[in-house]
Parts: C-alpha cells; structure tokens; sequence
C-alpha cells in the first residue's frame, strides 16, 4: 500500500492503483482516477454507472455483475462497453473507489 | 408439532438436517428434507473425472444414506415458495406448511444462458465439467483426444469453487504432459477478470504458474456467444478466440424454484444477511451454502462452517433469542495443481489468502499458498472428510468454524 497525490488530495492505494480507503474517494479523485485509465471526461452516463455500482457495494458488500448494472442498474451492457472501454467493471470500480472484481485467489 | 422445512439435500441441506436433529427438541419440532434427486453427488469429485482420477462410484451415493432417522425425506421437485403462506408446493401440487424455512437449493450451471452453447458443438467439441453428465463426457472425448487448441472459459462470476478452472488447467497441463502429447496441446485460458489470481498476495506468489506451466491467457473476456460452426469464442466487445476443444464453465445460478417464488436477485441466489444467514425477507427464512448471494466462496467448506452457526441461530430463533452475527466467510479450499502436488488458502470476508502454515501454526501440517505434497493428500482426503464427516455434521477435527489468523503471515 502506497500513498499517491490525485487531484490535490493524499489518498492509499495499492499496486494496481485502487484506492484501498473507500472513505478517502470524492468526485476531483474519480476524474483523476478515469483519466488513469483513458477516460478523459465523466459524462452524466459515466457517473451513473459509478453511482450505481457505490450504492450496491454500500448495501450488497460486493461489486455488481454486469448483467446485474443491466438489469437492476438500467444501463445496457453495449452502452457499458462504450462508456468504460476493455473492461468496463474494473475500470468503473477504479473510478468509483472500490477494489476491482476478483475471485477468491 | 411445529416443523423445520429444508429444501434441497445437497451439501448444505443433509448436514442441517444431521446438525438440527440431534438439537432440536422432537416432542415439539419435526425435520423434513425435500430434494428431487435420489442419488447425492460430490462434486468436487467432478474435477478428477476427465483425468480418470475418479470415476462415477467415487462421486455418487444414495441421498437416504445421509438423512438420519427421524427426519423425514421427500423426493420431489419443488414447485414453489409461497413464503407469504409459510407453505411449499411440490410438483404434484401437495402442500407442506413450515415454521422454519431453511433455503439450501444451491447453484448449477446455466448454458442456456450463452448464445450459441448448445448449438451443434455441445458435447461433441464443446464441455463442462461441472455436471456428472459434463465430467463424464470429457473423459470419454479426452480419452482419445490427438491434442489441437484447448480452451478453458469462464462466463462470469460468482462460480460455485471458483479455484475449479485453475485447477482444471493445472490438470490439464499434467495429463497431457504425462500422456506424452503436451507438445501438441496448446492450452489457454480465458477468463472476464483482470488476471487468473486476482488477489494480491496470492498474486505476487502464484502470479508466474500460467507461465511456467506455459498455459496462456486472454483476460477481460465477457463472453458474448459461441460461433460453433466456426469454432469459436466471441466477446461482447468483438475478441474473438479459436478452439479445437472448449472447455466451459457457463453461467452459475440459483435454481427455477428461487425466481418462481420472487425470491432471488437476477442470478436466482436469495438476498440474505452475510453474518446470520437469515434471508433479508422474511425472519423464518435462513439460507445456507450456495443458494445465498452473501460474498463468501460457493464451496462445501463454506456451507460446512456456515452449518454450525446456522444450527445456534436457527435454535436461537426459536427461542426468541437475538440471532448471532457470527459467520465470517471463512473459505478453506484445496487447490490441486499437478503432479500430485497442491495449494491450500484459508480466508474469509476482511483477510485474503496468505502464506503459513495450517491449521496450526509452524507445523502445519499444511502449508498455505503452497506447493506441497501433503495439500494433495489433504485434497485427496478431503472425499473421506466429506461423506463421513462433512455431510453427517461432525466437526472437523482441529478445524473451528471461524477463521483464525494463527499460523497466518499476515504482513
Ligand atoms: C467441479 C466442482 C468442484 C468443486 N470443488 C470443491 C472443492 O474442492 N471444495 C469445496 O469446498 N467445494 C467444492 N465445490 C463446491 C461444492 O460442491 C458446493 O459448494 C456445495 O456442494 C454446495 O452445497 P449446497 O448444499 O449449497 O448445494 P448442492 O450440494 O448443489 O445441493 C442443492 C440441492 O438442492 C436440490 N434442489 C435444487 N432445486 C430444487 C428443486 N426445485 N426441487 C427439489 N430439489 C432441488 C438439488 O437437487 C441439490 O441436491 C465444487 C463444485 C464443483 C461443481
């Protein structure tokens, strides 16, 4: 675990660059953290992805699936794709704070 | 007579039925189990079938064997939850009323849910092993297989034992390798995570064995559909990957009966509180192994530690007493990788797995994220373990329901 500045905050991340505090997130840090992975402006779509995915980690304890963002979180997983190129759960995750989808190894 | 309804007798379902008859009061509470199958797998068996490491009799034993005297057993499909009534449909549309609901259906594998899946290729060039039918199968097409491209896939997660497909390919790269044809087996695996270990300290210590065993890779995978006329893979973001021989793991849900009765999430599994095992929904409904959406492993050591506390909370509910917030996730799983060798983790839902020694400190026996001959023969014990203890309710012998962090290098 390292300390990183990201838009003028200090935040703990680790190896891969995910902020390992959920409580050290605000909205300057996650347009830091989507330029780190290609995405150069968070549209109203982009924060709706990311609001969801929040909202379930908060009440579920775990990341959604995507077939769960599409079907309880409305977004259509081609939209998805579009907004959150290559691999839209990790790179939304990153932007949203949390720790990527995983296994249990 | 008040009653305790369990549904399903898989892993999860027969050890409630053995834990609870021998601590509930039967002057007052009666046991019933409904599962449509006579016959009980154990599927962690199913791994070894394609490699002729198993064969059926090793996996495949008379459900009734397990059920103690006293509790009742019903072999029928169920039909429906009507938890609002507090009552169970079966398929011939008998009604059972319960006091206590316990959920313990589990999870199976979906291939309806890809496209083109069981096109033309299914079973021919096309297998899963996570079914008795599935293992089976790809033994028999292994058996004379000359060797060509062989993919092993996952869908999406959650899987139930999600360490199954590593350990698929460690097999897979040992079996050909001792059959003398690995140089013409080119295996790859394709997976919708970001790597095949995802955790960082198993990471930084396992990350080089795909190499080393010279097994590729093609990670962020979500599978859009089969082209089985063309034989291949594509994503939903227009990857594609060829195969000779694909090896699946499809989707994994909850089953029918959980989605007729408006009980499930949009995978079938039952929303239920992570520490009690008590669905969200109603209180007289706890759930148990891999029918719950709770963020823990789908694994039989799992529902075993979830079964201990499930039987104090279930007796604490009838009690009116608080129920216990106890289970901690904890997972402990057997990763087989080869060559007689395997892995051993031990985790829960705050602490990763970590390297050291298990279950007791300096001396093991078993070492954790570690290669050793003496994890495989905890895995190959592991088949005793489950039929004689496991299922029957008695405690693993040094073994408690809680993780402990003894023997652990936590830093
Ligand atoms: C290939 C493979 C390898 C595995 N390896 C390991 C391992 O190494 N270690 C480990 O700990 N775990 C392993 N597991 C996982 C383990 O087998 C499961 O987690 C465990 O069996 C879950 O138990 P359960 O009782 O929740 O579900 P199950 O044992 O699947 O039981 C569910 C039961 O419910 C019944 N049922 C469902 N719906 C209905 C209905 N509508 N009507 C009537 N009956 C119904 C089914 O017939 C079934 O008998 C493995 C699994 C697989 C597939």
């Amino acid at each position: 675990m390292t300390e990183k500045m990201l838009a003028d905050f200090t935040v703990n991340v680790n190896e891969e660059g995910y902020l390992t505090d959920p409580s050290q997130w605000n909205k300057e840090i996650a347009v830091a953290l989507a330029k780190e992975v290609g995405i150069e402006e968070l549209t109203e779509a982009h924060w709706k992805v990311i609001e969801f995915l929040q909202k379930e980690v908060k009440e579920n304890g775990k990341l959604p699936t995507i077939r769960r963002i599409n079907k309880v979180g409305g977004i259509p997983t081609k939209e998805l794709y579009q907004l959150f190129p290559d691999g839209p759960l990790a790179k939304a995750a990153k932007i949203a704070g949390l720790s990527k989808p995983a296994s249990c190894i | 007579m008040k009653k305790i309804l369990i549904l399903g007798a898989g892993t999860a379902g027969t050890m409630m039925a053995n834990h609870l008859n021998k601590k509930i009061d039967k002057k007052e509470w009666s046991i019933t189990v409904i599962d449509q199958y006579k016959n009980h797998y154990y599927q962690p068996g199913f791994l070894f079938i394609p490699f002729g490491i198993y064969s059926e009799k090793d996996v495949i034993k008379e459900k009734k064997k397990f059920i103690p005297k006293g509790v009742e057993f019903i072999q029928s499909a169920i039909e429906i939850i009507e938890a609002d009534k507090n009552q169970v449909k079966l398929e011939n549309n008998s009604v059972i009323k319960y006091d206590v609901l316990i959920i313990a259906t589990g999870s199976k594998i979906v291939p309806q849910e890809i496209e083109g899946l069981l096109d033309d290729g299914w079973r021919k060039n096309i297998f899963d092993f996570y079914t008795i039918e599935g293992s089976t199968a790809l033994r028999d097409k292994f058996k004379d297989w000359k060797g060509g491209k062989l993919v092993v896939h996952l869908a999406e997660m959650p899987i139930k034992c999600p360490v199954a497909p590593l350990e698929f390919l460690f097999l897979s790269d040992w079996f050909f390798t001792k059959k003398g044809i690995r140089k013409n087996v080119d295996i790859t695996y394709v997976t919708p995570l970001g790597s095949a270990f995802t955790k960082p300290r198993a990471a930084s210590v396992l990350g080089h064995m795909l190499d080393d065993k010279n097994i590729k890779i093609v990670p962020n995978f979500n599978i859009s559909h089969v082209d089985s006329k063309n034989n291949k893979i594509v994503s939903l973001d227009d990857k594609e990957v060829e195969y000779d021989l694909l090896v699946t793991i499809p989707t994994n849900m909850g089953d029918e009966v959980i989605e007729r009765s408006g009980l499930g999430d949009e995978l079938n599994f039952v929303p239920t509180d992570k520490h009690t095992l008590q669905s969200k929904e109603y209180e007289n409904i706890f759930v148990i192994g891999d029918a719950t959406d709770i963020p823990a492993s789908k694994a039989g050591s799992v529902a075993h530690f979830e079964g201990e506390i499930l039987t104090d909370n279930i007796l604490n509910f009838i009690n009116n007493k608080p129920l216990e917030k106890k289970f901690d996730g904890h997972a402990n799983c057997y990763i087989e990788s080869g060559y007689n060798k395997a892995f051993l983790i031990d985790f829960n839902y705050d602490v990763e797995p970590v390297e050291g020694t298990f279950p007791l400190p300096v001396v093991g026996p078993f070492s954790l994220l570690k290669e050793t001959r003496i994890n495989h023969l905890g895995k190959m014990a592991f088949k005793h373990i489950y039929w004689n203890l496991l299922l029957k309710g008695i405690p693993i012998p040094g073994i408690p329901p809680h993780m402990t962090t003894k023997g652990k290098k936590l830093n």
